[in-house]
């Protein structure tokens, strides 16, 4: 570039600072005034409403009948209810195990996106830490067993997601080995199971399990309900989790897999020590957006006819007694939704700004 | 690699493919023929207890349910075919309208999340983090609600003149007789294909003023009108009117339908907007430097540097997004609205040909998603060519 034609441009103009710019992205021309001024209207019609029914004249405490005459949200509706909607139909006096398993989940889940805990003692963790959530719903040595179809609400939906996630993952990395192999039967398997379970909905994938699974089965052996979900969203996440485990190979230059070899490492060796520790840590964000919508989908199973956070919500305000509070349902369970998602996603964006330096 | 590998015809091709291992590999498909073979005969052992016939002869069978609402003339007494193919046109018809719908919604909103203007792009941001942090089935079910809460048809909201919005539907004026809407359709049809034809034969001629642009404008436009008035079908518009209980005149969308493609759009939306923000996000600033330092206007900036690279970027996300909308359909089960699922769903649990239903369901739904992503990649290798130029 010659000097010729930066001088015969303009100088620059010194930068503005920020309320200045705010002021001019929000009234600086015609159009960006008018512009304003629509979405202040916008606000002013949706906001005031929102306010009163989720604010000024709602409800916090008291019977159902006193809810009936005040014309905003419920949310004593919410406060009797919140053992049905967080537990279901769990046994009363025993709740307290259903949500000591789901703290646990949280808190592995939690641990294991602190990049102190990347290594290979957190393995151990998880298998303790499963292993502890289990015995806790089921109802353990110690109380009287629980019946799967008993358990329901928020760590129904938890475990479905972290045990989805965590259960994936050695399929996953298998299949992602298999679609990257030289050998063509292999890798031929391995993209006819991603292709086909990512080219269908979830919901299809629910009902193979719920109804053909038990066709598959020798007469007499049956699977429990939940299970057979739970079956089902592993293999549908492994397939896309191997997606993003292929895409992490991928990002491995070819000179990683070169040195392993002339170590004298073989071929599993080097995957194990050299490659999918460094391809694994590249998509560690990608794995996260896959949790969120793992987490939003589990709502799926309603149409199978078991009880996660959102169905239990819809169905407390079944109940003839507190009757019709779906708005009050749907916002709680909701909030609960947002909650965990906003905060695994800012976590995401904080990770590919770490990972990037 | 082995010698005969660089070998061409095609015993060397399928030798390349196919790889070395021999044993190992047959090991592992043996061992999934084995369990595929395992499962089906008991599969077949199970049905033969259940005393169910294997093979898709019930659907010729009459399925004997209604569908609440179909394209095609269809009563219970019809087929269980007629039945999937109404259920599979339900699907098509509502991700049809939503891909449509979405994609045009999602682009303004994209473009509003990058204006200069914090308030407008701070509004798109918060709905599209509200949007992407609820599960779609929740904001389903809240659609739902809200259009069963929707007052009867004599209290009827009435935002637009000829529009009526109750808890019976969406009354919308229509034309008095049902084959001017086929004509409609069309012209619509045949306009869109003139424009495109128009534009790609403006392109080869390498013709790009304004009046050729025009003249394909008012050919597109013209032509399918005159055919429209020639054809001779009538033309008046039936505005839907408060009768007794109901609404009598023009076209109603059921509630089902419009919760589940508001559902959709609003969800997908927020998708697409999120793409074209990164897509044009994606085009360093060097370009529009570049480009305004060959003087260009910020608006033919955009249409003629910014737009042709980020749709790179963007049309394969795109396509996903189509596909995930396509798939996100079959959560119209849970909301009462007879897509493909929902009748598959109905006819399994009536016939108990569980094995033959979900193979009709998972091909249904391949055949698809792999006509979408054919279409797509040809506008993609298309685009990408263009580039390459």
């Amino acid at each position: 570039m010659t000097d010729g034609i930066l001088q015969s441009a303009p100088p620059l103009s010194p930068p503005q600072p920020r309320w200045q710019r705010l002021w001019i992205g929000l009234f600086g021309t015609p159009l960006n005034a008018a512009v304003t001024l629509g979405c202040l209207a916008l606000l002013g019609w949706a906001v005031p409403p929102l306010l009163r029914w989720t604010l000024l004249d709602a409800v916090w405490v008291g019977p159902a009948d006193r809810c009936a005459d005040a014309a905003g949200a419920c949310w004593a509706f919410i406060g009797e209810k919140l053992r049905y909607i967080l537990f279901g139909f769990y046994d009363q006096d025993r709740q307290w195990r259903p949500a000591a398993a789901g703290a646990i989940l949280l808190a592995l889940a939690g641990l294991s996106g602190m990049p102190l805990f990347w290594r290979r003692a957190t393995l151990w963790l998880w298998l303790f830490g499963l292993a502890a959530a289990l015995v806790l719903l089921t109802g353990g040595p110690a109380g009287p067993a629980v019946p799967t179809e008993r358990w329901s609400g928020l760590p129904v939906s938890l475990l479905l997601a972290v045990v989805g996630l965590v259960g994936a993952f050695p399929l996953a990395v298998l299949l992602a080995l298999a679609r990257r192999s030289s050998m063509g039967g292999v890798r031929t398997l391995a993209v006819l199971f991603i292709e086909v379970t990512r080219g269908v909905p979830l919901i299809a994938v629910l009902y193979v399990a719920t109804l053909l699974l038990p066709l598959m089965l020798p007469a007499g052996a049956a699977i429990d309900k939940l299970l057979r979900a739970q079956i089902a969203i592993i293999l549908f996440v492994s397939a896309y989790l191997a997606e993003i485990v292929r895409a992490g190979l991928q990002s491995i230059p070819a000179g990683q897999y070169e040195a392993a070899q002339a170590l004298g490492l073989g071929y599993w060796q080097s995957m194990r020590l050299v490659i999918l520790p460094q391809a694994l840590r590249t998509v560690i964000p990608s794995i996260v957006t896959l949790a969120i919508g793992l987490f939003q989908d589990t709502t799926l199973i309603i149409v199978i006819g078991l009880f996660d956070l959102l169905n239990t919500a819809r169905t407390a305000a079944k109940d003839p007694a507190w009757l019709g509070f779906y708005d009050e349902a749907f916002c709680f369970a909701a909030l609960i939704y947002l909650t965990v998602c906003v905060i695994a996603s800012r976590y995401s964006l904080w990770l590919e700004r770490r990972l990037r330096r | 690699m082995p010698p005969g590998a660089l070998r061409s015809g095609p015993v060397a091709a399928v030798a390349l493919w196919w790889g070395g291992r021999s044993g190992l590999q047959a090991a592992i498909l043996a061992l999934v023929l084995l369990g595929g073979f395992l499962l089906g005969s008991n599969t077949l052992a199970n049905m033969e207890r259940f005393g169910i016939t294997p093979g898709f002869a019930f659907l010729g069978r009459p399925a004997g349910f209604e569908i609440g609402e179909a394209l095609l003339d269809y009563r219970p007494q019809d087929s269980y075919a007629l039945a999937l193919l109404v259920g599979l046109l339900n699907t098509v018809k509502v991700a049809l309208a939503g891909c449509l719908i979405a994609t045009v919604l999602g682009v303004l909103l994209g473009v509003a999340r990058l204006s200069g203007n914090a308030l407008l792009s701070g509004l798109v941001q918060g709905y599209v983090e509200l949007v992407r942090s609820t599960p779609l089935l929740l904001q389903l079910f809240f659609w739902s609600a809200t259009f069963q809460a929707l007052p009867s048809p004599r209290q009827a909201l009435n935002p637009l003149p000829g529009v009526f919005l109750c808890n019976r539907g969406i009354q919308l004026p229509a034309f008095a007789d049902g084959r001017a809407g086929g004509w409609l359709l069309a012209a619509i049809a045949l306009a869109l294909a003139l424009a495109l034809a128009g534009t790609v034969l403006r392109r080869r001629l390498g013709r790009r003023d304004a009046l050729s642009g025009v003249s394909v404008a008012a050919a597109a436009c013209g032509l399918p009108v005159a055919l429209l008035l020639a054809s001779g079908a009538p033309l008046q518009v039936e505005v839907p009117e408060l009768a007794g209980f109901n609404f009598s005149g023009g076209t109603t969308v059921s509630p089902e339908f419009s919760a589940l493609l508001v559902g959709l759009v609003v969800n997908a939306a927020a998708m697409i907007a999120e793409i074209v923000r990164s897509g044009i996000q994606a085009v360093p600033a060097g370009q529009w430097e570049a480009a305004r330092a060959l003087g260009l206007p910020r608006r033919r900036i955009m249409r003629l540097v910014v737009l042709p690279q980020a749709m790179r970027v963007i049309v394969p996300l795109l396509t996903s997004s189509y596909l995930n909308l396509t798939k996100n359909s079959s959560l119209a089960v849970a909301i009462g609205f007879p897509d493909l699922v929902s009748v598959i769903n109905t006819s399994a649990n009536q016939t108990g040909q569980v094995l033959e239903t979900m193979a009709i369901m998972m091909g249904a739904y391949l055949t698809v998603n792999l006509a979408v992503s054919a279409a797509m990649n040809l506008y993609n290798r298309r685009l990408a060519a263009r580039g390459a130029r």
